[in-house]
């Protein structure tokens, strides 16, 4: 178990430096790094005292190594337009974009494990394939355009819902959560269907395919002849045996939620980080991009490997499959 | 619970494979139904400069009276009909979407056949030479796959900026990973198979085996995998082009319509970003459709 770890580990590190160096690549070689990092108002001397600081007249696998050196600290630069560190800002907003991933992946699994069960029990019937054509809509649509629809419907059409922004919310161990006041979670509904639609699909035609599968298995045709009740069979012989494969796709799924919210959060104005990112690369405030690009590229490497410990822990296979390979 | 027998298969007995896929496609109704209405799509995008109403960025054809008009309204100045009304500017929004559809399948496209042209050279080269060089391109792979692709197109367009290029580059880049681990794991069946050993004693060259022999026969599931593509590819060009990184205002894809009219969408005046919107789910749908029916009738094991 110990060695997989340390393996697995050390493919985590390796997946951060690589985005690391592409990031440095990206922001310090293409184009002028000076102009990239430098506030474009900054006087003369500014950028020369500036460009000493940031040491850009040094070789650039030294300056690798000074970005790095920062980074480790937490240092990813100050913002040009709030004049504070990059990663604060970007820190401020993790909580509203963290509690909008979390509500619409609880939903996608609410709503779309029952369903996809219901679809994959009566394949042929109306309902089951109602709910797959609903599926290929969830993908089609285009994340953005969908949640217009919504806001369109729900709150230019009838009115029942506000089109935009946060709404109140209340402190709940020192961060502040919007589903416990009815204004926070009036202001929550809408983006939380909104990212959870795309994933909702995904799960139902997961779970779908896997109830088939599983139907068809000795164990259930003996749990049938038994004489169980048929809630009985599918409440514990078939979820149980589904659940395996919807739970590792749910855990990979959190990840890029968090990187879905940036178009749900541009379309809703929600204060989380993805909207600061579409902020700040229209203002070109490029130190706040940097740090909510290594910041994410963290939450998802840090959630993938989350999930592959897990899952070793639970099935030894995979453990052993991979300290050969 | 009753379970239903599988159908029987109608298709009467043909010889060649090729025909027996088409004729299992054409036995789903929907999937053709799909299949028409991509088609009808691509020839409206293509004829657009001939069918428009008007050309909608010659500006001495629009005129500033005709500012957002509802669908159906009459122009101030000559006598033409706008089918689905104007945007702010007295654009006919019909010649606009016809335009934007161009340049959304352009895009799209493009970045398609580049992406699988670099992701089927890297994933046969994989498969065949295997080892070393095998293992690290599928690193690489696997590594760029664990992160969202918006994610990685927004950030590479942050960068470079906006322009219609720089999209397609942005495409390529997120999308040659499916393809190369697609053709990669059914390049790597084949090549244990007789013929690639045959073609080996016959000590033809690695590129002919490769491309000639091995190739081929990785093409049923590169093509599901595609028509998946294209219609991710078509929603993700509209997406960063809605958030404002994408396509130029000079060249509006459907995305960016749908962003201007974003707007004016609060004060009512819905059709500036519904109707491009439609345009866009009407042609992402088909595609889903037909890739759906794809998928069953070529039936390979699923990747991903």
């Amino acid at each position: 178990m110990i060695v997989y770890l340390v393996r697995r580990v050390g493919q985590s590190l390796l997946a951060v430096m690589a985005m690391a160096v592409l990031v440095f690549i990206g922001v310090y070689f293409i184009g002028n790094p000076v102009d990239v990092l430098i506030n474009p108002e900054a006087t003369q001397a500014d950028i020369l005292a500036t460009t000493e600081r940031l040491g850009l007249d040094k070789p650039l696998w030294q300056q690798f190594g000074i970005f790095l050196g920062n980074a480790l600290q937490g240092d990813l630069g100050t913002s040009f337009v709030y004049g504070r560190p990059a990663l604060d800002i970007i820190l401020e907003r993790l909580p509203a974009t963290m509690e909008l991933a979390l509500v619409a992946l609880f939903l996608s699994v609410a709503i779309g494990i029952p369903l996809g069960v219901w679809a994959g029990l009566r394949p042929e019937s109306i309902a089951g394939r109602t709910i797959m054509g609903g599926s290929i809509l969830g993908f089609s649509l285009p994340n953005f355009w969908q949640g217009m629809l919504l806001i369109l419907v729900f709150a230019v059409l009838l009115g029942w819902l506000p089109a935009g922004g946060r709404g109140a919310t209340t402190e709940v161990l020192g961060l502040q959560v919007s589903f416990l006041t009815w204004d926070g979670l009036s202001h929550l509904i809408l983006p939380a269907v909104n990212l959870a639609l795309f994933k909702m699909s995904l799960i139902i035609r997961l779970a779908r395919a896997n109830t088939r599968e599983v139907c068809l298995q000795d164990y259930v045709k003996f749990a049938r002849a038994k004489g169980l009740s048929p809630r009985r069979v599918v409440l514990v012989h078939i979820l149980k045996n589904i659940m395996i494969p919807v739970v590792t796709i749910i855990g990979l799924e959190l990840g890029s939620m968090v990187a879905f919210a940036i178009v749900t959060e541009t379309v809703f104005a929600w204060p989380g980080m993805g909207k600061l990112l579409i902020d700040s690369i229209n203002l070109l405030d490029r130190p706040v991009i940097v740090a909510y690009l290594m910041l994410t590229v963290l939450i998802i490497v840090g959630i993938n490997l989350l999930v592959d410990v897990i899952y070793s822990l639970l099935d030894p296979r995979i453990r052993l499959s991979e300290m050969k390979g | 619970m009753t379970t239903h027998p599988a159908a029987p298969p109608r298709a009467a007995p043909v010889d060649s494979p090729t025909r027996r896929i088409i004729a299992q496609f054409m036995e789903d109704r929907v999937a053709v139904l799909g299949l028409i209405l991509f088609i009808c799509i691509a020839i409206l995008a293509l004829m657009a400069p001939w069918i428009a109403p008007q050309n909608p960025y010659d500006l001495s054809q629009l005129n500033i009276m005709d500012g957002a008009l509802p669908p159906g309204e009459v122009s101030f100045g000559t006598d033409m009909t706008y089918m689905l009304g104007t945007d702010q500017q007295g654009r006919d929004m019909l010649s606009a979407i016809l335009y934007g559809l161009r340049i959304s399948l352009m895009v799209a496209g493009v970045s398609l056949l580049l992406a699988i042209t670099v992701g089927t050279i890297v994933g046969v080269t994989a498969a065949y030479f295997g080892g070393r060089l095998d293992s690290f391109i599928m690193r690489v792979v696997d590594l760029q796959l664990s992160f969202p692709a918006i994610l990685i197109a927004l950030i590479l367009l942050a960068l470079l900026g906006r322009g219609v290029d720089k999209v397609i580059l942005a495409l390529v880049i997120v999308q040659w990973a499916y393809y190369a681990r697609t053709v990669r794991s059914s390049a790597i069946v084949e090549r244990r198979k007789d013929y690639v050993d045959a073609a080996r004693c016959l000590a033809l060259p690695h590129r002919r085996i490769m491309f000639r022999h091995l190739l081929p026969n990785c093409v049923p599931p590169l093509i599901v995998v595609a028509t998946v593509q294209i219609a991710q590819a078509i929603a993700l060009e509209a997406t960063l082009s809605f958030l404002g990184v994408g396509v130029p205002i000079t060249e509006p894809s459907l995305g960016l319509l749908i962003a201007n009219g974003y707007d004016y969408l609060l004060s009512g005046r819905y059709w500036i970003s519904l109707f491009p919107g439609i345009a866009l789910v009407l042609t992402i749908i088909a595609i889903n459709v037909v890739g759906d029916r794809l998928r069953d009738v070529l039936n390979p094991r699923l990747q991903k």
